[in-house]
């Protein structure tokens, strides 16, 4: 792999195994309706993720764009850890992701380099444990630190991420939406990670939240030179926080590019389309290209 | 005379078995044919006006101030009267069409119901169905028909949504968060579709979303709500041109664009209030960049102003300079 990158992704390939549907009863067709082996039979293959490549440099933000089946989140998966590749190689920092015999303390060092946040913090957060719990927990499951050192920390964490102290106290229920994903960021940030994932971070947000939460990852990029990979479906928000896109269509890369030029001239034609979808200043609904789906 | 008047709309909910005030003032007539976008963030209560519109609140809840139909108080109708109501002159679209389309039954079954309940025959309830469904841009109808709601995406099954909605010939339509739940192109398509369908029919529309954006592409007017409070009512060719409420153009702000180039957000400090949460002053205040003492202890009154309504004691003196946050380049954060 190229070495200045920090993420480098190629040919990531994810198919599942999933029931065929009414409509599609795949190979094995309806002899074997009512046979024990039926079921298995029915599954069928989904290529969720088929042949993905890309890189980030260090201190770089790639957004990864697509709507619902776009396999984008899978992807984010894979990288973080989440889901074992079918096919294709991941490298860190230069170093190759195997997933054969991962041990506890090699998972660490990886969790060490890449974290990730999601896209709901009403799920995302263990409602038991207070803010100062979570990030503390992250604090001494990477490092080898006393107790003065955490607290230290998790002080600077949390202004980092703008809470305020008597809010490490609080548990999760007594904070809103936007703090909460402040909570996640910092505990994503615990470990000093090389590579942030935002699995649509800011999508369940109010639009006031979400423009302090973007500015804020934008901050924190600036102040700690972290990469990010940013999963979204909203090219508005991507804009804003990414310096390459990677556009994903029905689990491939349809188009890949410097995020200002693809979205100012756009060669492909679904994202023309992704990119008039967008409500904006002047705006008015169009019809896609697409034909009427099932 | 407007088809529907909102009139001083206040709503309390009863939570763990304290009422707790979610809507505390509204008032907004909607003309015929009239479309009206109602814009809040979370915990402003615009699901709550359009569910108290045809009155769909939680048991327990208390209505306060009134909601006429065509003159008539629709708080005041009695069963028979609320029944023709709903199946006569007003129509929901909600925002998933998921959790609102019986799962058991066909889509056809849905479909007519509406009409089969006002005693339509279901042959003929059948064919206007139909020719909806092909008008909502749904191909193969009698095949859809046939089909059950898990059989179909949820752009689809929105549009399903749409023709039922369609299908009682209302003269109101209340579309609630209706494409929230959909991918940006099929948002696209359904709202295309909606916007058709109703200005060839004459329909007016309470149109309830989080997205300005969205609300000024297809709407005459635009209602701004913030914890549980009307604070501003424009038309939506001024929205933009004359900023007239701190927060409507704190919104504008807020929201990124794709095609012009990366600055900072000019974000909104601190978190939007619920309704319950607010003190005796204007609801934005804590929150507002041009707040004086006058702001906190004392709430504005919704007032005239030109061509809309705005609530906000410095709106005249403000009116100049909100452009400046609302526009590119003037970043605070």
């Amino acid at each position: 792999m190229p070495e200045d990158s920090i993420l480098e992704v190629r040919g990531l390939r994810k198919v599942y195994r999933v029931r065929a549907s009414r409509a599609d009863p795949g190979p094995a067709g309806s002899a074997l309706l009512g046979h024990p082996l039926a079921r298995r039979q029915r599954a069928r293959a989904l290529v969720a993720v088929d042949d993905v490549s890309f890189s980030v440099a260090p201190g770089q933000s790639l957004a990864v764009v697509g709507e619902s089946g776009s396999g984008k989140t899978t992807v984010a998966r894979m990288v973080v850890g989440l889901e074992r590749p079918t096919g294709g190689t991941i490298w860190v920092s230069g170093q190759e992701r195997s997933w054969r015999h991962v041990t506890s303390r090699e998972r660490r060092r990886r969790a060490r380099e890449v974290q990730i946040i999601f896209q709901d913090p009403y799920s995302s957060l263990d409602p038991r444990m207070s803010v100062r719990g979570c990030l503390d927990e992250s604090l001494r499951l990477h490092f080898d630190w006393g107790r003065e050192r955490r607290d230290a920390r998790v002080a600077e964490l949390l202004d980092q991420v703008g809470l305020d102290r008597r809010q490490a106290e609080s548990l999760p229920r007594a904070l809103s939406g936007g703090q909460r994903q402040r909570v996640a960021i910092a505990r994503a940030l615990a470990s000093e990670p090389r590579v942030l994932i935002c699995d649509e971070a800011v999508a369940s947000l109010d639009v006031s939240i979400q423009a302090q939460v973007l500015n804020l990852l934008s901050d924190i990029r600036d102040a700690t030179g972290v990469s990010y990979l940013f999963i979204s479906h909203d090219l508005a928000v991507v804009r804003q926080v990414s310096d390459n896109v990677v556009i994903m269509r029905r689990g491939r890369v349809v188009e890949a590019g410097p995020t200002a030029s693809v979205l100012s001239d756009p060669s492909n034609g679904y994202t023309k389309q992704l990119l008039a979808a967008i409500p904006r200043p002047g705006w008015k609904p169009t019809r896609s290209a697409s034909p009427d789906e099932s | 005379m407007s088809v529907l008047e909102i009139d001083h709309l206040a709503v309390d909910l009863p939570v763990e078995g304290v009422l707790r005030r979610v809507l505390h003032d509204v008032t907004l007539p909607i003309a015929p044919g009239e479309a009206v976008g109602l814009v809040g963030e979370s915990g402003a209560g615009k699901s709550m006006v359009s569910r108290a519109v045809i009155r769909l609140l939680p048991e327990g809840a208390a209505v306060h101030g009134d909601i006429r139909y065509a003159g008539d108080s629709v708080l005041a109708m009695g069963r028979p009267a609320l029944r023709h109501f709903r199946t006569h002159d007003v129509a929901m679209i909600f925002q998933d069409p998921r959790a609102h389309i019986n799962p058991v039954r066909t889509v056809g079954d849905f479909l007519v119901e509406a009409l089969v309940e006002r005693g339509e025959r279901r042959e003929s309830a059948t064919t206007t169905v139909t020719a909806l469904l092909a008008s909502v841009g749904v191909s193969d109808p009698e095949r859809r028909f046939r089909q059950f709601p898990h059989e179909l995406s949820g752009g689809l099954l929105q549009r399903v949504m749409i023709a039922a909605a369609l299908a009682v010939s209302p003269t109101l339509l209340l579309a609630d968060e209706p494409t929230t739940a959909l991918d940006v192109t099929t948002q696209s398509d359904v709202m295309v579709i909606l916007d058709a369908r109703r200005r060839e029919r004459g329909l007016a529309m309470l149109f309830v979303t989080h997205d300005l954006e969205l609300a000024a592409a297809v709407c005459d007017r635009i209602a701004v709500l913030y914890a549980g409070l009307l604070i501003e009512d424009v038309p939506t060719g001024d929205l933009r041109r004359d900023l007239r409420h701190p927060y409507t153009a704190g919104l504008l702000a807020s929201r990124p664009d794709p095609v012009s180039p990366r600055r900072r957000l000019a974000a909104i400090p601190g978190r939007p209030l619920s309704a319950f949460e607010i003190g005796p002053g204007c609801p934005f205040a804590p929150r507002c960049p041009f707040a004086v003492a006058r702001c906190l202890s004392e709430r504005p009154e919704l007032r005239d102003l030109d061509t809309g309504r705005v609530a906000c004691h410095r709106a005249e003196e403000l009116r100049g300079q909100l452009l400046s946050i609302a526009t590119p380049g003037a970043a605070s954060a």
